[in-house]
């Protein structure tokens, strides 16, 4: 603790060194270097546990988007045999043989599903096959497999002579693959191993396309109804001002699930609002309001509305107001002088309030979970069905990876226009 | 309402004022009433979502309190509202202990590579939570920490750092340096005078740093829903299962509850905020 506490957090100034003689000199550059490595023993604690406890797990996140061992650890032998495979026709009996002895193993343990469910990935319909043939093997004496397994495979089912099931099996078996990125990117590799825009259905890039495009149509929401208020509040006597805050603070520091609540409460087929509008007769029938896009939209711009009002809010404040009398009074129409000279200097509070809006909500999850139904669904929400649902953790990872990037992109822009420390709290 | 308005504008001018008005009430009432609405809906007497014709009509027997004894007589409640309790109160403790430590190194000039350290403490806050999430899930699972309090305390601090570290350097940017000399150059040892004059002054940064963290942990759902058993349910956790599953007034009772925590939250901030610039403005005088 003495250490931590000496000399840290007060530095003296620089001293002129021209004044110094060669011995002060080198006892103030030995000072300095004192300073540094109080002030960076100070940070180290921080910088251990914040490595430990996200930057490693951020990387071992990236890594999975890669590293796939499932396969390869559930069948190793078969997939060792399957090295000396042409790729042409059915692979040769050792590997039909080790196959065989494999499901049997697998299907005592219980693995045999988790071995077809990735395989199924490569090869939808594999599931049943691996299956049913596990479950066949499984009652086949053990020399007697070793033996003839691979008769006994094909008799199973024919598709074990198929070439295509072989190749989905030595793709699902690769340790390190870029499969999952393919997939997440809609592409796939051919059989000669070339890349090419998926056949089967493409859903990737249209999620991330879905989840820019509604960013963008909540951070524009916020923007339009954020710039109106944030402009009154910063001309409205400083009283009228704070008592109004509230009214954007309160909001801020709810809990986002008493907000979400708040939503459903409202727009649900019996909540307050379709109550209201058949109670008014304005529509005769309730309307289909939540789980859709639409109530993911308004619920998102509604808790993230004060992230834009805030730094509009602290520019306009330090707004002179006499630029706007001045280019009014000289006869300018208050239109252009709104556009060409308030605009204007609003633009690092209106620039910092949409891109801290567009950053969260590329990312979020909670509010589209719970009133997003199926179409308002976003790509947060698919990495969280692959993680819990699907379990295919590599192509989560490989999602969260290509979200990462874009977010960081963002960050990047963020910094670069706004500054990432001049973010304020409170 | 009358206002007054310069010579020169014209009934345009004016009208563009109303409407100004207008639309900035329209926009607070948007951002106020969901909020509001949840806390009538919480004393419904029958299990719906929605206005009874009998709240409506004021009938005392349309409300009553039967959602609040509800929380307190279901188990699963009183251990949700536990633990978020429990790993709020460690992982605040954590981040604002280290955080602090950190903020008071990251101020000093002399600290290297410090645009570079402050962005990667300040990640956790832009990072979406799902991608957190994940990676933490794989990550804790190596060591034992998934579905365990330590290994959502450690996620929860970690989300909490960043906030700390803005409060902090921002109390502390404002810090007047003399005071500290003028501390060791009456003859105390540097730890008396960090102790001493330091720590109280940048004591209102500190503690608005560790509410945030606190609220921080206290509202987050995402890591808790990968991280953590069926033992370590938490408010939000339990709040969100319960909009997922079976939607019942329960979770606007609990709801209620929590915008009198933001208030009390709120205010706490405000009391702090005023007696920083009371602190300061003594030091600007003085």
């Amino acid at each position: 603790m003495s250490n931590t506490t000496t000399t840290g957090p007060m530095d003296t100034d620089d001293r002129d060194s021209d004044l110094l003689t060669k011995d002060e000199a080198r006892l103030a550059r030995r000072e300095l270097r004192r300073h540094k490595m109080t002030a960076f023993a100070l940070v180290v604690p921080l910088l251990l546990f914040i490595f430990f406890a996200f930057v490693a797990p951020i990387g071992t996140m990236l890594h999975r988007g890669f590293y796939n061992p499932v396969v390869a650890e559930l069948i190793p032998q078969t997939l060792e045999h399957l090295k000396a495979w042409d790729g042409m026709g059915t692979p040769d009996t050792t590997v039909l043989n080790s196959m065989a002895v494999d499901l049997k193993r697998l299907a005592a343990v219980r693995k045999s599903g988790k071995l077809a469910e990735e395989i199924n990935r490569n090869k939808p319909g594999a599931s049943s096959i691996v299956k049913s043939s596990a479950r066949k093997m499984r009652r086949v004496d053990d020399t007697e497999l070793a033996k003839n397994g691979g008769a006994l495979l094909l008799a199973a089912h024919k598709k074990w002579a198929d070439p295509a099931m072989w190749y989905a099996i030595q793709k699902a078996g690769q340790t390190y693959t870029d499969g999952h990125y393919l997939t997440a990117l809609d592409l796939e590799r051919t059989t000669a191993g070339e890349i090419q825009i998926r056949e089967a259905t493409q859903i990737y890039i249209q999620l991330y396309t879905k989840t820019l495009r509604m960013a963008l149509v909540i951070t524009l929401m916020c923007l339009v109804l954020g710039y109106p208020l944030a402009y009154y509040l910063a001309n409205a006597p400083s009283k009228t001002a704070n008592l109004l805050m509230i009214f954007v603070l309160l909001p801020f520091w709810t809990s986002l699930l008493v907000r979400t609540t708040a939503w459903i409460a409202l727009l649900q087929t019996n909540g307050v609002v379709n109550s209201f509008l058949t109670g008014l007769h304005i529509t005769s029938e309730p309307l289909d309001m939540l789980y859709t896009e639409f109530s993911t939209i308004i619920a998102m711009t509604h808790i993230l509305l004060p992230f834009m009002i805030l730094p509009l809010y602290s520019v306009m404040k330090g707004i002179d107001k006499s630029y706007m009398r001045a280019a009014m009074s000289m006869g300018a129409r208050p239109i252009p002088a709104f556009l060409q000279v308030y605009l204007p200097n609003t633009l690092p509070g209106l620039s910092a309030g949409a891109l801290l809006v567009f950053i969260i909500s590329v990312g979020y999850y909670i509010t589209p979970a719970l009133v997003g139904g199926t179409d308002g669904q976003m790509i947060s929400n698919i990495i969280a069905f692959h993680m819990q649902q699907s379990n295919n953790w590599g192509l989560a990872a490989a999602l969260g990876t290509l979200l990462l990037i874009l977010i960081l992109t963002l960050y990047w822009v963020y910094d670069r226009f706004v500054g990432a420390s001049n973010i304020k709290l409170g | 309402m009358t206002q007054s308005f310069p010579a020169y504008y014209t009934i345009w001018h004016k009208l563009g004022a109303y409407s100004l008005k207008f639309s900035a009430w329209a926009v607070l009432f948007f951002l106020i009433l969901p909020i509001l609405v949840i806390i009538p809906l919480s004393f419904n007497a029958e299990p719906f979502f929605t206005f009874t014709k009998g709240m409506l009509l004021f009938e005392p027997s349309a409300y009553s309190m039967r959602w609040y004894d509800a929380i307190i007589t279901n188990p699963n409640w009183v251990l949700a509202i536990k633990n978020s309790f429990i790993i709020g109160f460690f992982a605040t403790i954590l981040s604002t202990s280290l955080g602090t430590l950190a903020a008071v190194g990251l101020s000093s000039q002399r600290m290297p590579f410090k645009r570079l350290i402050m962005a990667l403490l300040l990640s956790p806050m832009i990072v979406p939570l799902i991608i957190i999430a994940a990676g933490m899930f794989f990550f804790y699972t190596k060591f034992g920490l998934a579905g365990t309090y330590t290994g959502l305390i450690i996620a929860h601090a970690a989300l909490g750092v960043p906030f700390v570290i803005i409060t902090v350097t921002a109390t502390l940017s404002g810090f007047d340096r003399s005071l500290y000399f003028a501390g060791l150059s009456m003859g105390a040892s540097p730890l008396k005078t960090f102790f001493d004059v330091v720590v109280p002054l940048i004591r209102p940064g500190v503690i608005s740093g560790a509410m945030f963290a606190f609220v921080t942990s206290f509202d987050e759902v995402v890591l808790v829903l990968f991280l953590a058993g069926p033992g370590q349910r938490t408010i939000p956790r339990q709040m969100f299962s319960g909009l997922r599953e079976q939607i019942n007034p329960t979770i606007l009772a609990v709801a209620t509850l929590l915008i009198l925590v933001s208030i009390a939250f709120l205010v706490t901030l405000e009391l702090l905020r005023r007696r920083s610039e009371r602190l300061r403005g003594l030091e600007d005088h003085g």
